[in-house]
C-alpha cells in the first residue's frame, strides 16, 4: 500500500483525523478499491464516523494488491504524525503512507520544507472490517446546508450538553437541548432554536420527526466540515433510527452515522416537557412483543434486514440491547465471530439505556442508572451484561 | 535607580554589583535553564554564568557577559554563590509580565560575599521592590570535560527548524536518540515511543544547516527527561550547534538574543543514556 498526498490535501488528511478523534479512540484503516477509508466507531458503538478518500484525493495511491488490507491503531498514534496544523499548511509539501509488510509497520512520512524529513513508523493491529449499514439514500427526511450554519447553530448551545432534539416539520426545524427525564423542568436551562427551511440549501422532510442523539459527535463533523467548506447533509428518520451527517465532494466522503433515541424513551420526555411534537408509535420500538427470533436473525444477517416487526426500519434494526446498541449495526459483512467480538465491549451505560428506556417502567432514567430487573430480551450469545 | 536604605550596606560593602536597566534580559535567559530549583552563580571580569544540574548527568548553563549589564562591578576576582532559582525568578518578575512598550523594570543585584543574602532591588515606575535571597555554598559545577579537540561532530542549525521536531517529540519515548553522519541520514533525531518509532531527518545541504562537519557515525542517545527542558532555550534561540565527542556527551549550544539585541550564550551538556534500550 503506498499513498502520497500533497499539498492542501495533507491537512484535509489530518482533519479528517483529528474528526475522527471525536468519536473513538481507534482509527481503523483500510485501503480498498475506490479509496482509502478511515473510520471510527465510539465504545458504546453508537457513533460511526468513515471517511472515503478516493484515488483522486491522491497524487498517487496504490491499494495493496491483495486487497485484503487493514489495520486498526489507537487514533492519538496517527494524531502524533500530524499534531500541528498550522505547521503542517506551513511546511509540509508531501504526506506519504506506506504499509512496510515485513516490518509490520505503516510508515508515515512528512516531506516538509527545507528537506527536512519526518518519519513515523507505527504499530498497527490487525482487525476486523468495520462498517455500519445504514442507507441516507431512503430516509425520509434530507436537509443540507453549509456548515456555517450548523456551526453556529451548535454555538448555542453549551459545551456540555450531551444530546441536541431536532424535530421538523414541512418547513422548519427546531433544535432543543435534550433534557433527562429526572430532569427539573423549572430548573432546567431551556435552549430553543427554529430554523426555517429558507436557510437550507435543501430541505426535504416526507415525514414529520423528532430526533435525539448525541452533539459531541455533531461536533466532530463540524470540525472537518468547517475547515473544508463543504455542505453537511443530515439525513433521518424516525427516532431509533440512525441520523447520517455526510460532507462529500469529487474527492472524498465523510459519514458521520449516529444512534437515535428511541421512540418511547423520547416520548416520555416530551411529556415531561410539555412539548407534545411527535404521537407515538409504540408498536414500533416496543420491544416486549418484537419476535426475538427475527431480530436474531437480523442480526446475524449481513443484508438489510426486511423482514422487522415494525414501520420505518429500512436500514437498521431495532436495537434494545447492548450490543449493537443503536441504529446502525456493525456487523462484518463476511463473519459472524467478529461482530460477536465487536459487540462484547462493555457499552456505555448511558446510551444503552437510552434504547432500554422504551420497556422499562416509567421511573427509569436516561443516566448512568444500572437498569434494575431488566430481562435481557435479545442478546448476543456471549453477552451477559444484565445491566444494559 | 532605587533608592538606598538606611538598612541597607554601602555601595562599597558590596563584592558583586550587577545592573539592568531591563530585568528581562536575565530573567528570560535565566528560564531558559530553570528545569531544577537550585542554580550556581559564578561572577567573573567576564559576566555572569549561571548553572543548573541535574542528578549529575545533565548540565545546563546561561552567560551573560559583563557588556550586557549597565554596570558589572566585581571587588574579587571570582564571585560564586547558590541560590533557589525559582525564588530568585519569582523576584525578577515580582511586576508581572508587563509588555506595555517603554515600560521596563530595572534590576540592581548586590551581594556582599560569603553569607550574606543576596539582595535584589527592582524598580518600575517608581515603585521600589527590595527582595534578600538567601544564598548557600555554591556547590562544584561538574566538569563534563568537553574539548573541542574531542570533538567528532559538529553541526550548527537555525533553531526555527529544532523548534519544530522538539516541540512534537515523542515523549511517550524514554529517550532520544541522535544520529549524526557523513553520510545519509547526517543528522537524525529518533523517539522510541508507545506508538511506534519517529525520526527527523536534516539533510546537510538544508538552508537550515548552517554548518555540517561529521567525520564519524554516531549514533547516541539521551533520556528524553534530561533533554525535554532544553526546549526553553531552544525556544529563546535563533541558532544551535550541536557536538558530540567521542564518548557520545552531548553539547548543545544556543545563540540567543535579547530584548536589545545583544547575544548571550545558553550550553547545555548531556551524558549518553548508559542503559541498553531496545526499539
Amino acid at each position: 500500500m503506498d499513498c502520497v498526498t500533497t499539498g492542501g490535501n495533507v491537512k484535509v488528511l489530518a482533519k479528517a483525523i483529528h474528526s475522527l478523534s471525536k468519536i473513538g479512540e481507534e482509527l481503523y484503516l483500510e485501503p480498498v478499491e475506490d479509496g482509502l477509508t478511515l473510520r471510527a466507531v465510539n465504545s458504546s458503538r453508537s457513533a460511526f464516523a468513515c471517511f472515503l478518500l478516493s484515488p483522486l484525493f491522491f497524487q498517487r495511491y496504490q491499494a495493496p494488491s491483495d486487497h485484503a488490507f487493514r489495520c486498526k491503531m489507537p487514533i492519538k498514534s496517527m494524531q502524533a504524525v500530524f499534531r500541528s496544523l498550522s505547521s503542517l499548511e506551513r511546511s509540509v509539501e508531501k504526506c506519504r503512507i506506506e504499509l512496510n509488510s515485513e516490518k509490520n509497520r505503516l510508515t508515515v512520512t512528512l516531506h516538509c520544507k527545507h528537506g527536512l524529513l519526518k518519519t513515523h513508523n507505527l504499530s498497527f493491529q490487525d482487525c476486523e472490517s468495520l462498517q455500519a449499514v445504514f442507507d441516507k439514500e431512503n430516509c425520509a427526511n434530507v436537509l443540507r446546508a453549509q456548515p456555517r450554519l450548523w456551526v453556529d447553530t451548535v454555538l448555542h448551545f453549551p459545551p456540555s450538553l450531551e444530546e441536541v432534539n431536532v424535530s421538523v416539520n414541512g418547513e422548519r426545524v427546531w433544535l432543543r437541548n435534550h433534557l433527562e427525564d429526572d430532569a427539573d423542568p423549572s430548573r432546567a436551562m431551556m435552549t430553543e432554536l427554529c430554523l426555517s427551511a429558507e436557510e437550507f440549501d435543501h430541505f426535504a422532510v416526507r415525514s414529520e420527526s423528532n430526533i435525539t442523539f448525541c452533539l459531541k459527535e455533531l461536533r466532530g463533523l463540524l470540525v472537518f466540515a468547517e475547515s473544508s467548506g463543504l455542505p453537511v447533509s443530515m439525513h433521518f428518520d424516525e427516532p431509533g433510527s440512525p441520523v447520517v451527517l455526510s460532507v462529500s465532494d469529487s474527492v472524498l466522503d465523510a459519514n458521520f452515522v449516529l444512534a437515535t433515541l428511541s421512540e418511547d424513551a423520547h416520548q416520555r420526555n416530551h411529556n415531561n416537557n410539555k412539548a407534545d411534537r411527535r404521537e407515538a408509535q409504540p408498536a414500533a420500538d416496543d420491544f416486549m412483543s418484537d419476535d426475538m427470533d427475527s431480530y436474531l436473525i437480523a442480526m446475524e444477517a449481513s443484508d438489510l434486514p426486511g423482514d422487522l416487526p415494525g414501520p420505518s426500519h429500512e436500514s437498521v434494526p431495532p436495537v434494545p440491547q447492548s450490543s449493537t446498541n443503536h441504529r446502525a449495526r456493525l456487523p462484518s459483512e463476511e463473519e459472524e465471530e467478529e461482530e460477536e467480538e465487536q459487540v462484547n465491549q462493555p457499552p456505555n451505560k448511558k446510551f444503552c439505556s437510552l434504547f432500554f428506556g422504551s420497556v422499562l417502567p416509567a421511573s427509569s432514567q436516561l443516566t448512568n442508572q444500572t437498569i434494575q430487573g431488566q430481562e435481557v430480551l435479545a442478546s448476543d450469545s456471549d453477552n451477559e451484561k444484565q445491566e444494559e | 535607580m532605587p533608592l538606598s536604605t538606611q538598612s541597607q550596606p554601602e555601595n562599597d560593602e558590596y563584592i558583586l554589583i550587577a545592573s539592568l536597566d531591563n530585568v528581562r534580559n536575565l530573567s528570560n535567559i535565566l528560564k531558559a535553564i530553570s528545569f531544577k530549583d537550585h542554580a550556581i552563580f559564578n561572577a567573573t571580569q567576564n559576566g555572569l554564568k549561571v548553572t543548573v544540574e541535574d542528578s549529575k548527568c545533565l548540565q545546563a548553563n546561561a552567560f551573560i557577559q559583563a557588556d550586557i549589564f549597565q554596570e558589572f562591578t566585581l571587588k574579587e576576582d571570582v564571585v560564586g554563590f547558590q541560590v533557589n532559582l525559582t525564588v530568585l525568578l519569582d523576584c525578577l518578575t515580582i511586576f508581572g509580565g508587563s509588555t506595555v512598550p517603554g515600560v521596563m523594570t530595572a534590576l540592581k543585584m548586590c551581594y556582599n560575599g560569603y553569607g550574606y543574602p543576596l539582595t535584589l532591588f527592582l524598580e518600575e515606575g517608581g515603585v521600589v521592590t527590595v527582595c534578600k535571597i538567601n544564598t548557600q555554598e555554591p556547590e562544584e559545577p561538574l566538569d563534563f570535560d568537553f574539548c573541542s579537540t574531542n570533538v567528532t561532530n559538529k553541526v550548527i542549525l537555525q533553531s526555527d527548524s529544532l523548534k519544530e521536531a522538539f516541540s512534537e517529540l515523542d515523549m511517550t519515548s524514554e529517550i532520544l536518540q541522535l544520529t549524526m553522519s557523513p553520510s545519509h541520514p547526517y543528522f537524525r533525531l529518533s523517539t522510541f515511543g508507545n506508538s511506534g518509532n519517529a525520526h527527523y531527518d536534516y539533510p546537510k545541504d538544508s538552508e537550515m544547516m548552517e554548518l555540517f562537519q561529521c567525520t564519524k557515525t554516531q549514533t547516541n542517545r539521551y533520556k528524553m527527561s534530561l533533554l525535554k527542558p532544553s526546549t526553553k532555550a531552544l525556544a529563546l534561540s535563533c541558532k544551535v550547534s550541536v557536538r558530540t565527542d567521542s564518548r557520545g556527551f552531548l553539547s548543545l549550544q544556543y545563540l540567543v538574543r535579547n530584548d536589545d539585541g545583544q547575544i548571550c550564550f545558553v550550553e547545555y551538556y548531556c551524558c549518553p543514556d548508559e542503559e541498553a534500550d531496545e526499539e
